[in-house]
C-alpha cells in the first residue's frame, strides 16, 4: 500500500506552501536579512517571484553609515562580517526601495532594528501602513544605547520589553530574530512569545573573531564579527529545535543552508519556513536549487505536502 | 551578467608565484568591457567557501579541438598565488569545473580619442590594463608603466608591446628596468607629456603615491580598486569605500564591486583610501 501511495505522489506535483503568521508563502525558501540587499541586487539573476518571501536588509530609523572596513572574512566554511547595519533608512526605503519590491508575487518582509526602545516602536509604526509590507521581522541583536549597551536579545526581559513596545505599534505580522549568543535559548524564545510574536526567526549570526597572524591585527576593522555558512548549521539546528520545543508560535530556522538536505533538517525538527543567507553570495540561485531540491525530495520520498514533513523529527 | 558552469582550459605558472588560467566563457568577448571583473568559484564544492573576485585579463577565442566545431570563446584571468583560495587555483588542470559569475562592475572610461594615455600598472594589478590597452591603442599613443618588487613581479609586458604599447619596466630591487618605483617613471613621462591621462590599478600605496601625483598636476586619473567582497552583485557591503565628501554625519559608502572598481579619483576620499584598506591584503 505504501508503494502504491508513494507513486501516486510521485506524478503529482507535491505542495510547497507554508503559512507563517497568517502569511501564505509559495514554499518555505526566503532569503536572510543582509544578504539579500534591497531584492533588486539579486533579480538579474532569479526570479523573485519564484521565492517564498523577501527579507530586507535591516533597516532603522535613520540611515547608518556601517563599520570601517575590513568588513568581512572568510574562516573555515564560513565568513565572518562586520557590516554594522550599513542601511538607507527606513524613509528612504519606502520611499526607493519598496516600490521595487511591491511589484512581484511574493510576500516581502521588512527586517529593522533600532538603538532604544523608541527606534524600534517608530520604525515599526512607520511600516504599519505601507501597502506590500506583508510582516516585520525584528532584529533584536541589537546593543540598547540608553541601558549601558546591553543587548535587547540576549536579557528576557529587556526582550520582552521591546517586543511588547513594537507590538503596540503595528498590525502587521511581527517575527522576531533571536540571537544565538545566549545561554539558554528557551528563556527568550518564550519572553518574545509572550511579548505578542507571532512568529520566531532564528539563528542571527554567532559572535566570532579571526586574527591575521603576521600582523597580529584582528580580520575584521571591528575586531569581533558575526559567523555565518555551512560551519554554523549543526548549531543552529539544535537551538530551532530547542525552541519549537519552547513555544507555540511557528518558527523560522535559518543558518548554514545551501542545500535542500539542509534546509529539511530544519524542517524536520519543526521549522515552518527557512532562510538561505551567507549561499546567496556563493550562488545567487542558491535559493532556487533549495526549492527545486525540496520538490525532487517531496517527489522522491512521497510527501504530497510539505507540511508533512515539519516537526516530524523521531528521537 | 549571468552565472555560467563552466570549465578551466588551461592553467599555466607564468612567473614564480603568478598563474595565468584560460577558462571557458561563452559571450564574454561581445559583453566584457575593459576593468570588468569576475566572481569566480575555485571549484563547485567546498573550500573556499566565497567566490573570490579577478579582473578579466582578456576574452578572445581559440580554435575547437575538432575540425567542424565552433571556435571556443574564454577569458583569462592572472593570480598571484597568496592564499587559500589561490592555493586550491593553483592545483586545478584543464577540464576541471568552475563557475563564473559576470561580466561585473564598472569598467574603465575610454577618455577622448586621440588624446595621449598612461597605464599605471603594479605587480598583479596589470591585468585589468591589457583589455583597457587593447582599446585605447585603437585610437591613442599608449604607454604602459609597469612596476614590481623584483624581476618575477613583471609580468606579460612583451604581450603590450605587440599590441603596439610602448612599455618602461622599473623594480624595486633593481632586477629588470630601472630600478627604483613606478611613481618616479610617472613623473617623468607626465613631464614629458602634460596632458595624458592616466589609468591605474595595483597595491594601494603606489594607486595613493599616483593619485596624489595626478592631484597636484591635475592630471585626469581613474584607478581599479581590490577590496575582499562576498557576492559582487552590492549586496553584501563588505567592498565599500569612502567617497568624496564622505563624514560620520553624511556617510558616503560606495560598493567596490557596483560603482567601482573603476573610480575617476575625484569620486573617492583619498585621506582615509590607504588606511582602510591597508589591512585587506589584496582580493584572494
Amino acid at each position: 500500500m505504501a508503494t502504491q501511495h508513494k507513486q501516486q505522489v510521485k506524478n503529482k506535483r507535491p505542495s510547497l506552501s507554508v503559512e507563517i503568521a497568517g502569511l501564505k508563502l509559495k514554499n518555505p525558501v526566503m532569503p536572510a536579512s543582509g544578504t539579500f540587499g534591497y531584492g533588486e541586487e539579486y533579480a538579474p539573476y532569479l526570479d523573485l517571484n519564484g521565492l517564498g518571501a523577501i527579507v530586507t536588509k535591516g533597516l532603522s530609523l535613520n540611515p547608518r553609515a556601517g563599520n570601517n572596513t575590513p568588513r568581512i572574512c572568510e574562516t573555515v566554511s564560513g565568513m565572518l562580517n562586520a557590516i554594522g547595519l550599513q542601511n538607507v533608512g527606513i524613509d528612504a526605503f519606502i520611499e526607493h526601495k519598496m516600490p521595487f519590491l511591491d511589484q512581484f508575487d511574493t510576500p516581502v518582509i521588512v527586517n529593522f532594528f533600532g538603538n532604544t526602545q523608541e527606534e524600534y516602536g517608530e520604525v515599526a509604526a512607520r511600516l504599519d501602513d505601507v501597502p506590500g509590507v506583508g510582516a516585520l521581522e525584528m532584529n533584536i541583536s541589537c546593543p540598547n544605547v540608553k541601558h549601558g549597551g546591553i543587548v535587547f536579545g540576549t536579557d528576557a526581559a529587556a526582550a520582552h520589553q521591546v517586543v511588547s513596545s513594537v507590538r503596540k505599534r503595528t498590525g502587521k505580522p511581527l517575527i522576531v530574530k533571536l540571537t544565538p549568543n545566549v545561554t539558554d535559548i528557551q528563556v527568550l524564545a518564550k519572553a518574545v512569545e509572550d511579548a505578542g510574536a507571532d512568529a520566531i526567526s532564528l539563528i542571527n549570526t554567532l559572535t566570532g573573531m579571526a586574527v591575521d597572524v603576521k600582523t597580529r591585527k584582528p580580520r575584521l576593522a571591528n575586531t569581533i564579527g558575526g559567523l555565518s555558512g555551512p560551519a554554523i548549521r549543526p548549531i543552529a539546528v539544535r537551538l530551532v529545535h530547542q525552541v519549537v520545543q519552547a513555544v507555540n508560535v511557528p518558527v523560522i530556522g535559518i543558518g548554514g543552508i545551501s542545500r535542500a538536505i539542509d534546509a529539511l533538517e530544519f524542517l524536520i525538527v519543526g521549522a515552518s519556513a527557512v532562510q538561505v543567507g551567507t549561499a546567496n553570495f556563493v550562488d545567487p540561485n542558491a535559493m532556487q536549487t533549495v526549492i527545486d531540491g525540496l520538490e525532487e525530495f517531496c517527489r522522491n520520498e512521497g510527501v504530497a505536502d510539505i507540511n508533512d514533513l515539519i516537526g516530524t523529527l523521531e528521537v | 551578467m549571468k552565472n555560467h558552469k563552466t570549465i578551466i582550459l588551461s592553467n599555466q605558472e607564468i612567473s614564480p608565484g603568478y598563474y595565468r588560467m584560460r577558462i571557458l566563457a561563452p559571450e564574454y568577448s561581445r559583453l566584457a568591457k575593459p576593468g570588468q571583473f569576475v566572481m569566480f568559484r575555485v571549484q563547485r564544492s567546498l573550500p573556499p567557501l566565497l567566490r573570490r573576485p579577478f579582473g578579466i585579463f582578456r576574452a578572445g577565442f581559440m580554435a575547437s579541438d575538432c575540425d567542424g566545431m565552433a571556435e571556443k570563446e574564454f577569458i583569462e584571468i592572472l593570480y598571484k598565488v597568496v592564499g587559500s583560495g589561490t592555493e586550491i587555483m593553483q592545483e586545478l588542470h584543464q577540464g576541471d569545473r568552475v563557475e563564473l559569475l559576470g561580466p561585473l562592475g564598472r569598467g574603465f572610461d575610454l577618455g577622448d580619442p586621440h588624446e595621449e594615455k598612461i597605464l599605471v600598472g603594479g605587480g598583479i594589478g596589470l591585468v585589468p590594463l591589457y583589455m583597457l590597452a587593447e582599446k585605447l591603442i585603437e585610437t591613442s599613443q599608449v604607454r604602459l608603466l609597469m612596476g614590481g618588487r623584483t624581476r618575477n613581479d613583471i609580468i606579460t609586458v612583451t604581450e603590450f608591446e605587440r599590441l603596439g604599447v610602448e612599455t618602461y619596466v622599473s623594480t624595486e630591487d633593481g632586477s629588470l628596468g630601472e630600478e627604483g618605483l613606478v611613481t618616479q617613471v610617472l613623473q617623468r613621462k607626465l613631464d614629458k607629456y602634460p596632458k595624458a591621462s592616466v589609468y591605474a590599478c595595483g597595491p594601494m600605496p603606489m594607486i595613493d603615491a599616483v593619485q596624489r601625483i595626478c592631484a597636484e598636476r591635475g592630471t585626469s586619473l581613474q584607478v581599479s580598486l581590490e577590496a575582499l567582497m562576498a557576492c559582487g552583485v552590492g549586496a553584501c557591503l563588505g567592498c565599500v569605500v569612502k567617497g568624496a565628501g564622505h563624514s560620520t554625519e553624511n556617510p558616503r559608502y560606495l560598493c567596490t564591486c557596483k560603482e567601482g572598481p573603476v573610480f575617476y579619483a575625484e569620486e573617492l576620499d583619498w585621506n582615509r583610501l590607504e588606511q582602510q584598506n591597508s589591512a585587506g591584503g589584496g582580493c584572494h
